[in-house]
C-alpha cells in the first residue's frame, strides 16, 4: 500500500466527518493486500488462514494511521477487529469522540 | 532546534559517553558471565533505560531514530548490555502500549530508572519459533491467577525484578506480569552459551505461582499478537541497532589492525584480498545502517508497514554483524582468537542474533510474504502483459 496515500487521506479528513461506506472501502483496499484479497464485510479475516503472525499490529497501525484515531488497551477486542463491518464501525465510534472531545 | 532534536542529541552522547566508561570491562563481564549489579544501577541513572517512554513516565520520549542510534554505541561495546537495553525497551514497549493505567503508573517509572529490571519470558521447550504453542497455564483462583510452566532462554532472567510471561487463559494466548520475589518462580541460570555470555540468561519454572488478576496484561486472547508482538517489534529494533553497532566496531577493529600489523615487511592492508574484505564490510556495515535508518523514519510516522521494514532491518543487520565479525577474526589471525578478543566475542553474539527476534528463516518467510503482496499490487495496478512469447517449433 502506498502509506503517503494513506497519510494523506487522514489529513484531509477531518475527525468525525468520514462516511462510513468510505471507511469500509479504506479497510477493504487494506485487507485486500494485507490477506490475500477483500474480505466480505462481515467475513472473520481470521478465520481466513492467510493472517501473518504480524498482522494484527499492522492493522492497529493501520487504522491508527489512517484515521487519526488512538487503539487504546480498552479497544482490545475482537468484536471490534474480525470483520470489515467491525473496524468501520469500531474507527467510527473513535472518530465520534473525538470529534467530541 | 526544537526539543526533541535536543532530547535526540542528549540521548545518543548519554549512550557514547557510558559506552566509553565500560569499554575496558566488557571482555572480564563476558568471561564471568555476570553483568555487575552497579552497572544495571549506573545505566539506568543515565537515562540508558526505556529512552523512548513519555516523558510523564521517566523516559526521555525519544525518537526512534535517537533510540536506534544511542543502542548502536552500546553495542559496539557489549552485547549484553545492550541486551539490558533492548529486553528493558520491550517489556517497557509492551507496557507503555497495552497496560492498564494502574500497570503502567506502577511499573514504567521503575523500569524507565532500572530500579526494575525486566526479563521477558516466551520461549518453552516446545514453543521457540512457533510461539503459539506456548504451554504455560494461567488459571483463575479466586481473585488472582495461578501460573504454572516452564521457561527457557530468559534474557535478565536471573536477576529480573519483573517477568512479562506469555501463557494460556481458558485456552487463549496471554501475558501476565510476575514479580521477581513470588514465592514458586525458580531460576536456573545458564553458564557459558555461545554468545551474551553476561546477559544473565536463565530457564525458569514456575511452580503455581499466585498473582493478583490486575497483573494481566491486556484481556486473553491478546497476549501473543499484540503484547508479544509489540514487545518483539521493539526488540527488533533494538537488535537491528545494535548489530550495527556491533558490525561498526569491528570493521573499525579490522581497518585498524590491517592498517598496523606488518608481515613479510608488508603491511596487511598492502594485500588485496585483505583489502577487499575490508571493502565488503564497508558495504555490509552501510547497507545495514541504511536500512535501520529506513525503519527509524518509517517507525516515526506509524506507518503500518513499519513492523516490516524493522523485520528488514534486523534480518539484515544481524547478517551484516556476523559477515564483519567474522571477517575481522580472519583479519586478527590468532590476536582474533585471544579469550579477551573482541572481534571473538562479538562474532559469538552475532551469531545469537541471527537466531533470536525472529530467526534468519522466519525472516525471509515474512519478507517473501511481503515481496509477494507487493508483486500483486504492482500486477494488480500494471496493465496486462502480453502472453509468452511463442516459440518457432
Ligand atoms: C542467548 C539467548 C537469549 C534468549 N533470550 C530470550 C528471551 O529473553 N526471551 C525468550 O522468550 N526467548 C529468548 N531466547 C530464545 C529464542 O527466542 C529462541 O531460541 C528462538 O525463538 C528460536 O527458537 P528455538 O531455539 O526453539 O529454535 P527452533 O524454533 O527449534 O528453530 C531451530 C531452527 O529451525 C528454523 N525454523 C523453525 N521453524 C521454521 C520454519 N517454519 N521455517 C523455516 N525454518 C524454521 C529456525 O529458523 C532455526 O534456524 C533466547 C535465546 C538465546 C540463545
Amino acid at each position: 500500500m502506498s502509506v503517503s496515500i494513506l497519510r494523506g487521506m487522514s489529513d484531509s479528513i477531518p475527525a468525525g466527518a468520514a462516511r462510513p461506506a468510505d471507511v469500509a472501502a479504506t479497510v477493504r483496499a487494506f485487507l485486500a493486500e494485507a490477506v490475500g484479497d477483500a474480505p466480505e464485510p462481515d467475513e472473520d479475516m481470521f478465520a481466513r488462514g492467510t493472517v501473518t503472525s504480524l498482522f494484527a499490529l499492522q492493522l492497529i497501525a493501520f487504522v491508527e494511521n489512517t484515521f487519526g484515531i488512538e487503539v487504546e488497551p480498552e479497544d482490545l477486542d475482537f468484536a471490534n477487529f474480525r470483520t470489515v463491518n467491525a473496524v468501520t464501525a469500531f474507527v467510527g465510534g473513535k472518530r465520534a469522540a473525538t470529534s467530541r472531545g | 532546534m526544537d526539543t526533541h532534536t535536543d532530547t535526540d542529541t542528549a540521548v545518543v552522547a548519554g549512550a557514547a559517553g557510558f559506552a566509553d566508561t565500560v569499554r575496558l570491562d566488557a571482555a572480564a563481564w563476558d568471561r564471568t558471565g555476570v553483568l555487575p549489579a552497579t552497572v544495571v544501577t549506573d545505566a539506568g541513572a543515565a537515562g540508558l533505560l526505556a529512552r523512548d517512554l513519555p516523558r510523564r513516565y521517566g523516559g526521555a520520549d525519544a525518537s526512534p531514530a535517537a533510540i536506534g542510534e544511542a543502542t548502536a554505541r552500546i553495542g559496539a561495546v557489549c552485547s549484553s548490555l545492550r541486551a539490558l537495553l533492548t529486553v528493558q525497551g520491550m517489556v517497557s514497549a509492551a507496557l507503555g502500549r497495552w497496560g492498564s493505567a494502574e500497570q503502567r503508573e506502577r511499573w514504567l517509572p521503575a523500569l524507565a530508572t532500572g530500579a526494575a529490571v525486566a526479563g521477558f519470558a516466551a520461549t518453552e521447550e516446545s514453543a521457540g519459533t512457533e510461539l503459539a504453542a506456548v504451554a504455560t497455564s494461567i488459571e483463575p483462583s479466586g481473585d488472582a491467577l495461578r501460573i504454572t510452566g516452564r521457561k527457557r532462554w530468559v534474557t535478565f532472567g536471573a536477576t529480573a525484578d519483573l517477568l512479562l510471561v506469555i501463557g494460556r487463559l481458558d485456552g487463549a494466548p496471554a501475558a501476565v506480569l510476575v514479580e521477581g520475589d513470588r514465592p514458586g518462580l525458580r531460576r536456573e541460570p545458564v553458564r557459558g552459551q555461545l554468545g551474551l555470555r553476561a546477559a544473565q540468561v536463565a530457564h525458569l519454572d514456575l511452580d503455581g505461582v499466585r498473582v493478583p488478576r490486575s497483573h494481566l496484561v491486556a484481556p486473553a486472547g491478546f497476549g501473543l499478537s499484540h503484547v508479544a508482538g509489540t514487545a518483539l517489534d521493539h526488540g527488533r529494533y533494538t537488535v537491528a541497532w545494535g548489530c550495527v553497532g556491533l558490525a561498526r566496531a569491528c570493521q573499525r577493529a579490522a581497518t585498524a589492525h590491517a592498517v598496523e600489523r606488518v608481515q613479510g615487511a608488508v603491511r596487511l592492508a598492502d594485500h588485496q584480498l585483505v583489502r577487499a574484505t575490508l571493502g565488503r564490510g564497508h558495504v555490509a556495515v552501510t547497507a545495514a545502517e541504511q536500512l535501520c535508518r529506513h525503519a527509524a523514519q518509517v517507525r516515526a510516522v506509524r506507518d503500518p508497514d513499519a513492523v516490516a521494514a524493522t523485520v528488514l532491518a534486523k534480518y539484515a543487520a544481524s547478517r551484516a554483524a556476523t559477515r564483519v565479525s567474522r571477517d575481522a577474526v580472519q583479519v586478527h589471525g590468532a590476536a582474533g582468537c585471544d579469550p579477551d578478543s573482541l572481534v571473538g566475542r562479538f562474532l559469538r553474539d552475532a551469531t545469537v542474533m541471527r537466531i533470536i527476534e525472529g530467526s534468519d528463516e522466519v525472516s525471509e518467510l515474512h519478507l517473501a510474504d511481503h515481496a509477494i503482496r507487493a508483486h500483486r499490487r504492482s500486477g494488480a495496478a500494471a496493465p496486462a502483459r502480453p502472453g509468452p512469447v511463442a516459440v518457432p517449433s
